[in-house]
């Protein structure tokens, strides 16, 4: 039995359906993401398991106890708020020691619960200073020391790096990481930022348009998105995409559109003349002046390149007009970038490279 | 970045009015006031000449020791004191659930409802509290419906009129609007993610009042409680036209010494008292709120 279970849940405002018809099981011990652009119902679908809002249809079950009847303050499940939502006129360890209390802990184990909450988030000695007193990252950790202290059966997390800049937030990621599997406790983390959500989980919910999209390990969600969406919303993506010409045993040839034949490693049912998709990540495609070495290969010009320093992103208009974006890694070369802009070149991928989405 | 400051003369243009007129208004009648005080009370009323005739100069602290050593005046501030403070606490207790209404209403009826709030004041001061007298009256209703039921038990008439109760009803009816407008504005900014928080982390919803919201609205608590307990101290009209003998309060007492009694100096003594005593506890205030604000 699953930690939590989500079971057929949907909510609506109005006309408009924020969440429609989720279902997820999340383990105990997990860190479960759900990823998605704004307003694709991951917020709401978290405020219905902290109990802010219920469902118009569905089950939300945690331990296999229903929780339709618990409003929040009788859900064992904490939430860490994006706006941190530090009590501002208490001490970093009053607000810590605000659940506790809420709880009836005794005083007399209060105040090692409250060490060790900090010890958590690394706050030793800020026990005095003030919410107003503290940074951002500060902030943040003393939202998550006081939202763990009392030990929570799972911790909900909305956006809690979003107010962050980028080198705090990946500092915080790798705390989080370890702070999750220091305290066993299962997290729900909410976020629209892909990579984020690619570092920090063992598992993906890929949300959009209040539905589901895909359920699966991050690796997994990267290198075999099940629809256009999830190829596209997760990293960069080419989807090249036409109907399917023949369909082998392993291998499925889509005429994609402005390009030409494509061949892919697949098993489908797809007969020829169904349309279909295939995503190929930039980073798989090899690029060289002349000689062609795999399977599918086209020749095309350099249109523009993004310098990034460590990589360059190379956008190529083939001879059929289709556009390609293809990424190489700087290290290999002895100049600062293989290609100038104008460049003609020569782009190829094996087989395996791409991956095949029925549509 | 570089802000652009106006030039000095531009904010002399600017706040010079307003302090001409606190100058010339407050701060030297005050110091009239204050010379007053020391001076000695003349034969027909009013005050004795600066200097008698024998070319002295004539100050002297007669009132002040008047002040010290008798104690029905004490006692009239003591009793001033404990009117003003049941009008601010009922007054808090009325004005809270009130103005914590209004500030979770829909915002386009916020206005409408502070518009309510403030509505009195578009009538005249004395003309509401003679509207008291008629509402008291003992040929009114309320009267009249109190009496019955006392008769019921054999208790006598009470007079609702020229009493303590009187009073205070009417004090604290002319004070509400001045607890409600700081205590909404205040309560209007509270973020909702706290209470939410506070929810979340195991707070039901008499914890999230006592612990969250209550702390957070403490320095609206302390403004209105000095909007409506200074004006209370010194007013006089409400126990003049409402209250009974006994219910002669400090302004009472300084309308008397310079209208009445014409003892001008020891009016100003107890001017200087009043004056000192609201100073005090406006800055005491000032200094909680903005400890609490600091926070906030």
């Amino acid at each position: 039995m699953a930690l939590l279970d989500i079971q057929g849940v949907t909510r609506r405002f109005g006309d408009f359906t924020a969440v429609d018809n989720v279902s997820l099981a999340i383990e105990a011990g997990e860190f479960f993401t759900l990823l998605g652009p704004s307003g694709c119902g991951k917020t709401t679908l978290l405020r219905m398991i902290a109990g802010f809002d219920l469902p118009d249809a569905g089950r939300i079950l945690l331990n296999g106890e229903d929780l339709a009847g618990r409003p929040p303050e009788l859900r064992p499940v904490h939430t860490v708020f994006q706006s941190y939502a530090l009590f501002p006129h208490m001490s970093v360890e009053g607000n810590v020691a605000f659940p506790l209390q809420m709880a009836r802990v005794p005083a007399s184990e209060r105040k090692t619960r409250i060490e060790g909450a900090l010890e958590n988030v690394r706050l030793q000695g800020f026990n005095r200073r003030y919410p107003h007193e503290l940074s951002g990252g500060q902030k943040q950790r003393v939202a998550i020391a006081r939202a763990l202290v009392t030990h929570p059966t799972m911790l909900l997390l909305d956006e809690p790096l979003a107010a962050l800049d980028a080198k705090l937030r990946e500092e915080l990621q790798i705390e989080l990481i370890n702070l999750q599997k220091e305290v066993g406790i299962a997290f729900v983390y909410v976020t629209h930022d892909q990579t984020e959500a690619l570092a920090l989980s063992h598992r993906i919910a890929v949300m959009n348009q209040a539905r589901v999209e895909q359920v699966d390990e991050p690796s997994k969600i990267y290198g075999f998105p099940r629809t256009r969406f999830v190829a596209d919303f997760i990293g960069h993506c080419n989807l090249l995409s036409g109907p399917v010409m023949s369909n082998g045993a392993d291998v499925v040839t889509v005429d994609v559109d402005k390009l030409g034949p494509v061949r892919v490693g697949a098993r489908s049912s797809l007969a020829s003349g169904q349309r279909a998709s295939i995503a190929l990540r930039p980073e798989k495609i090899r690029m060289a002046v002349s000689t062609a070495v795999d399977d599918n290969h086209f020749r095309g010009t350099v249109r523009d390149l993004l310098y990034m320093g460590d990589v360059t992103v190379y956008r190529v208009e083939t001879d059929g007009g289709a556009r390609i974006e293809a990424l190489l890694a700087n290290s290999q070369s002895g100049r600062a970038k293989f290609f100038e802009v104008g460049d003609e070149v020569e782009m190829s991928w094996p087989v395996a490279a791409g991956h095949f989405i029925e549509e | 970045m570089e802000t652009r400051r106006p030039s000095s003369l531009a904010r002399w243009l600017v706040s010079g009015p307003p302090l001409l007129y606190l100058l010339v208004f407050f701060a030297a009648p005050t110091l009239i006031m204050v010379l007053a005080s020391f001076r000695s009370p003349g034969e027909f009323g009013g005050l004795a000449p600066l200097v008698d005739e024998t070319g002295k100069l004539d100050l002297n602290v007669d009132s002040y020791v008047r002040f010290a050593t008798e104690p029905v005046f004490i006692r009239v501030f003591v009793k001033s004191a404990g009117y003003a403070a049941l009008t601010t606490l009922v007054c808090l207790l009325l004005a809270y659930p009130l103005a914590m209404l209004i500030a979770k209403s829909p915002k386009k009826y916020r206005d409408l409802l502070l518009l309510l709030v403030i509505l009195p004041f578009w009538s005249n001061f004395l003309i509401r509290i003679y509207a008291w007298m008629i509402i008291l009256g003992p040929n009114a209703a309320l009267a009249r419906t109190i009496n019955g039921v006392l008769g019921l038990f054999g208790a006598g008439p009470v007079s609702l009129l020229f009493s303590a109760f009187a009073v205070l009803v009417c004090l604290v009816y002319v004070s509400v609007p001045f607890m409600v407008l700081p205590l909404y504005a205040n309560l209007e900014k509270h973020d909702q993610a706290l209470l939410d928080a506070a929810q979340d982390l195991g707070a039901n919803a008499w914890q999230r009042f006592w612990r969250i919201t209550f702390p957070l609205s403490l320095p609206g608590v302390y403004a209105g409680a000095a909007l409506v307990f200074i004006p209370a101290l010194g007013i006089f009209a409400i126990p003049d036209i409402l209250g009974g003998p006994e219910d002669t309060l400090i302004g009472n007492l300084i309308k008397q010494q310079f209208l009445e009694t014409r003892d001008w100096p020891f009016g100003s003594v107890l001017s200087i008292v009043l004056t000192a005593a609201a100073l005090v506890l406006a800055g005491s205030a000032a200094w909680v709120g903005r400890r609490g604000a600091r926070h906030a």
